[in-house]
């Protein structure tokens, strides 16, 4: 139950997922939606980490992509805090009125 | 098997895309939810089970779980659907998808060019991933826990909702607080 591909297949889909990310994360002003696409671009570097660990045959990579997923959840979990603190001051998910904070 | 690997990956791809394009906050969750699914369906077929579990178990479960509380908490009703939609016009998508076209093709002409070996011979399991994890990355897994610990005390402090009207009403001199 294993497949065998080609390792720039592996690359190439982690690229393309990792473009789509920051596509979301250029385009939408919606703050939720801004950190969505950062999970995706950190869910892509993870694939990438696999791809190339799965090369090797070592552990590094899985390893590698235990502490980006340590480091997601925790960011997560403080970008959200941000974003809740963010709707009860403006009422609103647009990004753009954050410049309108002073300090 | 490796045709499964690629109509999961189709699957992932489709799905991101519906995540970047959907103005319905809680459908691109869920729809992100999908991707995250298939793409642990992939590290299993490239010979990674210990991670495709917790791919599942804490970013599709616990992750995005936080993310589903917070977006019903929000209570983001019609009208911010109605303003997604309005920003989501063609002038908003032109420059940066140019750009993020130009990236991804010096990405993968990058990729194509350099990298021919192929992957997914060997299952790398638990066992060997927790030898290294507890080995030569100690230091490291210390580390992530610190970082934990930061975002477990950044979160409680800064969700603390700052109340505009004071609380004593006794025109602010005397009294115990």
């Amino acid at each position: 139950m294993i497949a065998e591909i080609p390792m720039e297949h592996g690359l190439l889909i982690a690229a393309v997922l990792f473009c789509l990310g920051l596509l979301g994360l250029l385009v939408r002003r919606n703050l939720i939606i801004m950190l969505i696409s950062v999970e995706i671009m950190l869910n892509a570097a993870g694939l990438a980490f696999i791809v190339a660990g799965a090369h090797w045959g070592q552990p590094d990579g899985q390893v590698m992509f235990i502490f980006i997923l340590t480091m997601a959840a925790a960011e997560v979990a403080v970008g959200l805090a941000v974003i809740l603190q963010f709707y009860w001051k403006h009422h609103s998910l647009d990004a753009d009125l954050a410049s309108t904070m002073k300090g | 098997m490796t045709v499964a690997f690629y109509i999961t990956a189709a699957i992932a791809l489709l799905t991101t895309m519906r995540v970047v394009t959907h103005t319905n906050a809680v459908h691109a969750l869920l729809y992100f939810v999908i991707s995250l699914l298939s793409v642990a369906l992939m590290f299993y077929l490239i010979g990674a089970p210990f991670v495709a579990a917790l791919e599942v178990i804490i970013y599709a479960g616990a992750i995005m779980v936080l993310f589903l509380f917070v977006i019903m908490m929000l209570n983001v009703g019609e009208e911010h659907a109605r303003q997604e939609r309005d920003w989501l016009s063609r002038r908003f998508w032109a420059g940066p998808g140019v750009l993020c076209a130009a990236l991804l093709a010096i990405t993968a002409w990058v990729i194509i060019e350099t990298a021919h070996p192929s992957v997914g011979h060997e299952v790398v399991g638990a066992r060997d991933v927790g030898a290294s994890l507890f080995g030569p990355y100690l230091i490291a897994v210390q580390l992530a826990a610190l970082l934990l610990l930061g975002g477990l005390v950044g979160a409680s402090h800064l969700r603390r909702h700052d109340r505009r009207t004071p609380l004593r009403t006794d025109g602010g001199k005397g009294g115990e607080s």
